[in-house]
């Protein structure tokens, strides 16, 4: 379908090169943090990426723990790619690009252990904190795995308690109580396009490529969570080898938080 | 008790700070931000377009859809269920009807003008922020406009008309309160949206227009600079 822009591409990465003059293995600039960005939430972050720029916003509530975690409180993400966002985007329910966006997003800080869900407890079988964190798309200018998994990390790093007198939660009075984050796994996505590696591609990359890794990676190196996108498959060395491109970039994104 | 003093101080015809800016997101056809006190509305136009499905399609003149979304984390009360809820497909008829009379779409038939607004905080009074934001994007996106629009809440607390109601004044218990969105084209002198919705008197709501009528050519005045600032070279020509 994007034949001519395809052929364009590969044609630009044989010289090591890309549509928009960066090297394939280099990030879009600036890229920007700004924690706490919107006061009404409990914890926020604005990321921008280049062009792309997006919101992730926490609620916290008081719910019934699960049957099979009792001391433990939990985490929902949601992604919103709002049709303002991209002209390829739709009002409605959420699109199967939106499920995998929260659901890659939600592996990477779930199986870090990211969160000590226990210290969220507040009475073992009947109520704890949940915390539910919404992606939201402002513009689409392509990784928005990358920019989600990051805001994420840093929203959760940004959240405070709102007061609780064991009834009600007054989300207008804030406590100095932080969420007990103890991990910030960050994702980089690697793609693969004809036999070249590239990360952070724009929206017209993304419509050209073969195949795609997401690797969520903790502090000391250690892979938290994978996915494989794209219609093209990959062999080991392809694997290996987008693993150790993602776990170096991740240390740069580091500093930004 | 009578209600004699707004909080933080500000005058009774005093809104909150305003922050306009044009051309926000990327790839919308036209884009703007709206931002009144810690009420922020972002719109994107995309458009004209192919409209799907196709007994959507007007043969004669292009279609306005305009879609109100707020942000799930945009309230300082409990989260916001995604999705469209009654309120916010409402809001959505109305803005459509708010904007509907600047624009001319004959010459776009079975064409579709978007616009979506999205809210990431919102203090009262976001329809009309995002009437605002909206009517700048559509000037941005480059359509033919008979004028802009202008749009600010006004409103009774006890036995005071004032402007730009914040949450405390909507939610105001020692009195009569009446909360009264307009939506104004600056220029025509008329009214595109007006809702209301406590007890008034007829002559409460002359005073409430009129208020509304002079802080509607204040924001116009912003909204013309946030467009100009984009678009320097433009000259002066209304």
């Amino acid at each position: 379908m994007y034949e001519e822009l395809k052929n364009h591409v590969l044609g630009l990465l044989a010289k090591g090169t890309r549509l928009d003059g960066r090297k394939p293995l280099e990030y879009r600039q600036p890229i920007e943090v700004k924690k706490g960005y919107v006061p009404s939430a409990d914890g926020s972050a604005y990321v921008r990426i280049g062009d792309t720029e997006l919101i992730a916003g926490i609620k916290l509530n008081v719910d019934k723990p699960y049957p099979d975690t009792p001391d433990e409180g939990g985490i929902v993400i949601g992604a919103e790619l709002y049709p303002l966002s991209s002209p390829e985007f739709e009002t409605g329910p959420p699109s199967i690009q939106a499920v995998e966006l929260a659901r890659v997003v939600d592996r990477g800080i779930r199986e870090s252990k990211a969160v000590d869900f226990r210290k969220m407890c507040i009475t073992p079988n009947e109520k704890a904190w949940f915390i539910v964190l919404d992606i939201c798309t402002m513009n689409d200018g392509g990784n928005l795995f990358d920019a989600a998994a990051l805001a994420a990390i840093a929203a959760l790093q940004d959240c405070t308690f709102p007061a609780y007198d064991g009834i009600r939660i007054d989300y207008k009075t804030r406590t100095r109580e932080k969420l007990p984050v103890r991990k910030a796994p960050l994702s980089v996505t690697v793609l693969k396009a004809g036999n070249q590696y590239v990360v952070d591609p724009t929206y017209e990359e993304e419509k050209v490529y073969d195949a795609r890794l997401s690797v969520a990676v903790e502090e000391d190196g250690t892979l938290c969570a994978l996915q494989k996108g794209g219609d093209e498959a990959l062999s080991d060395e392809d694997i290996l080898a987008m693993i150790d491109i993602a776990a170096g970039k991740t240390e740069e994104l580091r500093k930004l938080l | 008790m009578a209600y004699t003093k707004r909080i933080e101080g500000r005058g009774f015809d005093e809104t909150r700070p305003i922050e306009a800016k044009v051309g926000v997101i990327k790839r919308a056809d036209g884009s703007a931000m709206f931002k009144i006190g810690n009420t922020w509305a972002y719109a994107a136009v995309y458009g004209p377009r192919n409209l799907h499905p196709k007994f959507l399609q007007d043969p004669s003149r292009g279609v306005l859809r305009c879609n109100y979304n707020m942000m799930p984390f945009s309230s300082y009360n409990d989260r916001v269920r995604p999705g469209a809820s009654r309120r916010s497909k409402e809001i959505s008829m109305v803005t459509q009807k708010a904007l509907l009379p600047v624009l001319n779409l004959d010459d776009f038939p079975n064409s579709v003008v978007d616009v979506f607004i999205e809210l990431p905080l919102t203090e009262a009074g976001s329809r009309c922020a995002g009437i605002c934001a909206a009517s700048m994007a559509l000037a941005d996106a480059g359509l033919e406009m008979k004028d802009l629009v202008s749009a600010v809440s006004v409103g009774r607390v006890d036995d005071k008309i004032l402007v730009d109601l914040d949450y405390s004044e909507e939610a105001y218990e020692d009195g009569p309160v009446a909360d009264i969105p307009v939506a104004m084209m600056p220029n025509l002198g008329k009214i595109t949206l007006l809702q209301m919705d406590g007890e008034v008197s007829r002559e409460m709501i002359a005073e409430a227009l009129e208020k509304a009528r002079k802080v509607c050519g204040d924001i116009y005045e912003v909204q013309k600079a946030a467009l100009k600032d984009k678009y320097p070279q433009m000259g002066n020509n209304e």
